[in-house]
């Protein structure tokens, strides 16, 4: 297998309320010899909020950032559910729909761009799942995560809609996903099963809609907590700042003491393949990590 | 004939009867199922060969009158549409069937559905116009227009989509994806005269369409494939173009973003939130806010992050804005 290599579509959070994210999704690449090249010229997706807005303009600016991978001749990757959502959607439309694409390669054209179509987008645990494998890392694991309960929380975008994201996340069944367990368990943690792993934190109402977002957030750790994970997973930065910033109101949702550390994705691959936790921004969680040493 | 593969599963089957229970219970049941069977040739079989009480409602067997909605696995399911050994791909040889909202049985897989009706009927289920009754020429919609209802006229109310819904069970007052591809039906028929009446009873905080949360559970749930957060999409969409949108933080949130992504290209959150809550409202996100600046997640200003050749992003905001607030 040669050397693989991808466009890195870092979305907003990576590069500002959770660095951890960018710093641990790098570390955790170059130990497994996975190159990957920063899109800076990307702008954020709209966040699935802009597209109510004004879907055309969400359109152009997620193609733009499609056809900077394009240029590089480079599947893309994403390491947030939501740009998962509002890039792979874009392509599907584009893709699909002649007469639309023109429409927006008509403004792309203006600024020196092409959407073509053909690059591959996928989030980042598919690239490492799909593409490298799990067993490949397991024969990198170094420390392995033993005795550790590790909750998998999927986060929406990846798993659904299923019809639009089962090309790029390998099948993945959104009543039943499994992709992350895997990984737990070859890393050589104890994966926790419980009925929230591939429900809603609530994140996209927090503003309009703390209630329902808090209420949302405290269902699913609870579970977790009532199952005995010692700590939760996630692929997805918004699900990540949910679940970690705002424990403190989930509590009160919940109306008992909720405390569990929460992972990036990346963060929990790189602690089994030995990278220190402060290479892997550890210390910027809001819920302190209080099991490792 | 080849022989239709069979599996030897196990059924756990939700029972209660809220005239004589205080809890709902599990029967377990073993069956040989073959390779054609559905869901519900399960709970006939279960009713009429093992324990006649068993409660379910059914009707067409066709799919199309949407009354023997269940869940199986907590994944929505028609029962006379669904086959069992699809079921078994994805959770294996055992099998949990429950109604589509435990805590509303009454019987069994008999739920109280009025909340959905209420839901339902509340976006005013029907077409509001003025009709001639002696029109001198047929009233003719061309198939442009008509194609904008999308297939949102195929809904069979099942109810899958409402009880999958994480925001109708936190919210009471939230109308839920079913009534809001209704609303849609009619907000996109050119016949209809009550389009701004509609969007005006969507639009409302609370039970309106900015308290989705953009799960896509409806989505994944509908048994017609009609995605009711597409029609959600949708009607956000009308709310702005028919000026029904409201000075509100959910509305300034979503325009926001492309106020940031014009200034920076990728989103300063802090502005955002900001911009969506207003100077004063933004206050009550201080605790959060200080515990995350502790902790290096917060970029000041002057250190924002920008996308390289942001003029171009600029260029396509002012070529590709179709809409305004
Ligand atoms: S996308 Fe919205 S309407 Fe659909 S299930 Fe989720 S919250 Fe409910
Ligand atoms: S939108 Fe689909 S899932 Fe919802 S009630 Fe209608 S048919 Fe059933
Ligand atoms: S019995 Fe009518 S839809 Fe299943």
């Amino acid at each position: 297998m040669g050397k693989l290599k991808y466009a890195l579509y870092t979305g907003c959070t990576a590069r500002e309320s959770t660095p951890e994210l960018l710093k641990s999704t790098l570390a955790v690449a170059e130990a497994l010899d996975i190159e990957l090249v920063l899109l800076d010229e990307a702008t954020c997706c709209g966040a699935s909020h802009l597209q109510d807005f004004d879907d055309f303009l969400s359109l152009v600016l997620n193609a733009r950032n499609i056809c900077y991978a394009e240029k590089l001749e480079l599947p893309m990757v994403t390491i947030c559910n939501t740009c998962q959502l509002n890039t792979s959607l874009t392509k599907e439309r584009l893709d699909n729909d002649e007469e639309l694409k023109n429409k927006v390669n008509e403004k792309l054209r203006e600024v020196g761009l092409e959407y073509k179509g053909t690059s591959e987008v996928k989030h980042f645990l598919y690239a490492l799942i799909d593409d490298l494998g799990v067993e490949e890392i397991g024969k990198k694991v170094k420390k392995p995560l033993t005795d550790i309960n590790w909750a998998a929380f999927y986060g929406c975008h990846n798993i659904r809609p299923s019809e639009l994201q089962m090309h790029n996340n390998g099948g993945e069944n959104p009543y039943n996903p499994t992709s992350i367990d895997e990984l737990i368990k070859v890393l050589g943690g104890n994966n926790v099963d419980y009925d929230h792993k591939n429900k809603c934190c609530g994140f996209h109402v927090e503003l309009q809609a703390p209630n329902t977002a808090n209420k949302l957030s405290a269902s699913a750790l609870t579970d977790a907590i009532d199952n005995n994970a010692d700590a939760v997973v996630t692929p997805c930065p918004l699900c990540h700042l949910r679940l970690d910033v705002q424990q403190h109101n989930i509590s009160k949702a919940a109306g008992r003491e909720v405390h569990i550390p929460i992972f990036h994705l990346p963060q929990m691959i790189g602690l089994a393949l030995g990278i220190e936790p402060e290479k892997l921004g550890i210390n910027h969680h809001v819920t302190e990590v209080d099991f490792i040493n | 004939m080849e022989e239709l593969a069979k599996k030897r599963l196990k059924f756990k089957v939700f029972r209660f009867n809220a005239e004589t229970d205080y809890l709902p219970h599990y029967d377990e049941i073993e069956l040989e199922v073959a390779q054609d069977e559905v869901v519900l040739d399960i709970l006939n079989r279960i009713k009429w060969e093992h324990d006649g009480t068993l409660s379910y409602r059914r009707s067409c067997r066709h799919g199309i009158c949407g009354s023997c909605a269940i869940k199986v696995n907590g994944k929505p399911v028609l029962s006379c549409k669904e086959r069992v050994f699809d079921l078994v791909k994805i959770f294996g040889e055992e099998l949990v069937l429950d109604p589509q909202d435990k805590k509303r049985a009454y019987k069994d897989f008999v739920i109280d559905k009025s909340n959905f009706w209420e839901k339902y009927n509340g976006v005013k289920p029907y077409l509001i116009a003025e009709i001639d009754e002696h029109p001198e020429s047929e009233n003719i919609i061309p198939p442009k227009e008509a194609d904008k209802i999308e297939d949102a006229d195929y809904c069979i109310q099942c109810g899958n989509c409402f009880y999958a819904c994480p925001v109708v069970e936190v919210n009471e007052e939230y109308f839920g994806p079913a009534a809001f591809v209704k609303a849609y039906r009619f907000t996109a028929d050119v016949r209809d005269n009550a389009k701004k009446e509609r969007l005006e009873i969507v639009d409302k905080i609370g039970p309106g369409v900015w308290d989705c949360v953009k799960c896509f559970e409806c989505a994944e749930a509908c048994p017609k494939e009609l995605s009711p957060i597409t029609k959600i999409t949708h009607l956000h969409n009308q709310i702005f173009e028919e000026g029904v949108a409201k000075n509100n933080v959910a509305v300034r949130h979503a325009v926001g973003f492309k106020h940031s992504i014009k200034k920076h290209g990728i989103l300063d959150e802090g502005e955002l939130v900001r911009y969506s809550e207003g100077n004063f409202g933004v206050l009550k996100h201080l605790p959060e806010a200080i515990a995350m600046f502790k902790k290096g997640k917060i970029v000041p200003p002057w250190k924002m992050p920008k996308s390289k050749n942001l003029d171009e992003v600029k260029k396509l905001i002012k070529s590709s804005s179709t809409k305004k607030f």
